[in-house]
């Protein structure tokens, strides 16, 4: 069977001159939960944003390779025609509309869907969410950091999407917060038969929740696996689980052969 | 006492033409960071298409001024596809630059078509005076005043409730999240264009009937607008219509109790502007991002 998306040798540039993506190939199957793992800098948040169509107002362009979704090239499309066809990428930092209320946040959100079904899909969100439904009234930047990104994420519902592209959405939550989003993806992932994309830089999360993951360096695939295989790989549980041997957090120290080590695995 | 309602209810009739009009500047300030120097034309715009309509093919007002308005939108949109979408991503100082010029090219359209000497126009709405609070007051205003505030209404419920309102908001907010979920943004821009010549040609007129007729005159209400916004804040909807009441008024009290001599109806708002400048430069109602231009 044909991946629901799949990438094709990827290069991306921004500004006509950084090369960014350089050759990344990725696949994701329907229905699966796939983990995007990689250090800062490593292109992420780009390889996101050249599926969604969104490079273009940042200057940057695939220039070469394609990205297939449902069998059709997208690489050419623009953003509103992306959400169209079933993406939906939800943004690194939450981006909320902060003047907007709640639930005038998810009405953007249903801007490609329409008001049509809007109550149901309302009360879909809510019951994933039930804290943003006590507080549909009040404008969303005065939300907590975890309700903005549950906000984030039910915006997303808001569209029908068949994919949706989470760019960390751990990030800058505490870690029981992080737990209870992770299992809502989880359970969204499963009683709706919505295929996931998850960039994080919380690996251990990543991998516990992803049915494949593949890992990224300098624009680059450099590893790919089960999350079985990857938690026993020695280079991810040095790198990217921050554990040794004996299984402890490592010190800051060993950290620094972390450099050396990077370079051969790119 | 007498002069002094009279002074206010003038004053808060004007003040509300003032606010229309600064609320189109405002929309697409919010929407694309454009300062638009040409909102005063888009008024003479209205003004001479109604003149147009109703003066000179004769047609019933009501239809003439809604032909007039229609005509004014899409010259909106036209002049945002034509003029400004070329310039995104273009520094600020250019997109000023060029609003300052299309002002200009507009004002030399506008005398080529309709030529430069005042012409005395239709006055639709009804010119008697009543007594209101023991003032007399012209009818007129008060209609003025009422077409205003529906528009507010209708434009309020328009953005609370309507996907492109929303939409218009969201783009306000945070232009790529708003992509992010399938907003066009162009659309919003056009949108946003296309108000600001309603509420703008509506305020011209409104100000061409309580005028009687069509002039520079009613380019130089343009104008106010950045006292208004200067006031109120570039991107705030309140602050526009605040500012434009407290304008209104300003000048109402200021040429109605001050020697006639000193012209100071005139000149009172730009005073204010250069205090509030000094003072507070986001406005009343602005968020505390400046940037010097
Ligand atoms: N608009 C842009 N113009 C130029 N270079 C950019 C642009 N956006 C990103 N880059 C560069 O591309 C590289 C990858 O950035 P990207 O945001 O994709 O990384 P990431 O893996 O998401 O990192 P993080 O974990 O910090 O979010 C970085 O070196 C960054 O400086
Ligand atoms: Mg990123």
């Amino acid at each position: 069977m044909q991946p629901m998306l799949a990438l094709n040798n990827v290069e991306v540039i921004y500004n006509d001159v950084v090369l960014v993506l350089k050759g990344l190939s990725l696949t994701v199957p329907e229905g699966r939960i796939v983990a995007l793992l990689g250090s800062n800098g490593a292109g992420k948040s780009t390889t996101l944003k050249a599926i969604s169509g969104l490079l273009k107002p940042e200057n940057g362009e695939v220039t070469d390779g394609e990205i297939r979704f449902l069998g059709q090239p997208i690489h050419k499309k623009d953003a509103a025609e992306i959400v169209r066809m079933g993406i939906f990428q939800v943004l690194e930092g939450r981006r909320v509309f902060e003047h907007l209320t709640v639930e005038e946040n998810l009405r953007a959100g249903a801007y490609t869907s329409g008001w049509k079904g809007f109550d149901e899909k309302l009360e879909m969100v809510y019951s994933y969410f039930p804290r943003l439904k006590e507080r549909r009234r009040q404008v969303s930047g005065f939300l907590s950091g975890g309700e903005q990104q549950m906000l984030a994420i039910g915006r997303a519902l808001m569209a029908h999407p068949k994919l949706i592209m989470l760019d960390e959405p751990s990030l800058g939550l505490a870690p029981l917060l992080v737990e209870e989003i992770f299992q809502i993806i989880r359970q969204i992932n499963q009683d709706r038969g919505v295929t996931i994309l998850l960039v994080e830089q919380n690996a251990r999360l990543a991998l516990e929740s992803a049915d494949y993951a593949y890992i990224m360096e300098n624009g680059r695939i450099v590893l790919e696996g089960l999350p079985a295989d990857l938690k026993d790989n020695p280079d991810v549980r040095e790198f990217y689980l921050g554990l040794n041997e004996v299984g402890r957090r490592k010190s800051y120290r060993e950290v620094k052969t972390y450099k050396r080590r990077k370079r051969w695995l790119s | 006492m007498e002069k002094f309602i009279q002074l206010t209810l003038s004053g808060i009739a004007n003040g509300a033409i003032f606010a229309l009009v600064a609320l189109g500047f405002v929309l697409i300030y919010k929407s694309s960071d454009v300062i638009n120097f040409a909102q005063g034309e888009l008024l003479l715009i209205g003004a001479y298409l109604t003149y147009t309509t109703v003066e000179m093919i004769g047609l019933w007002w009501p239809i003439g001024v809604v032909i007039a308005v229609v005509l004014a939108a899409i010259i909106g949109v036209l002049v945002e596809q034509l003029v400004l979408r070329p310039l995104i991503g273009e520094p600020t100082i250019s997109v000023i630059m060029v609003t300052i010029g299309l002002s200009l090219l507009l004002r030399a359209i506008i005398g080529g078509i309709w030529g430069v000497t005042p012409r005395t126009a239709p006055q639709f709405l009804p010119r008697d005076t009543i007594t209101l609070f023991g003032a007399n007051v012209g009818v007129d205003r008060l209609w003025a005043f009422a077409l205003a505030l529906t528009l507010f209404v209708l434009l309020t419920l328009f953005f609370r409730y309507s996907r492109e309102g929303i939409a218009m908001r969201a783009v306000a907010d945070d232009q790529q999240a708003a992509l992010s979920m399938g907003i066009s943004v162009k659309r919003v821009w056009a949108i946003a264009w296309a108000i600001a010549a309603v509420t703008a040609s509506v305020g011209g007129i409104l100000l061409m009937s309580i005028f009687g007729g069509v002039s520079g005159q009613i380019a130089r209400v343009g104008l106010l607008v950045f006292p208004v916004v200067i006031l109120g804040g570039l991107d705030s909807i309140p602050g526009a219509i605040v500012g434009g009441l407290i304008i209104g008024l300003l000048q109402s009290f200021a040429g109605g109790y001050l020697p006639p001599e000193l012209g100071m109806g005139e000149v009172a708002p730009f005073i204010v502007l250069l205090l509030i400048l000094l003072v507070r430069p986001y406005g009343l109602f602005g968020q505390r991002i400046i940037e010097r231009v």
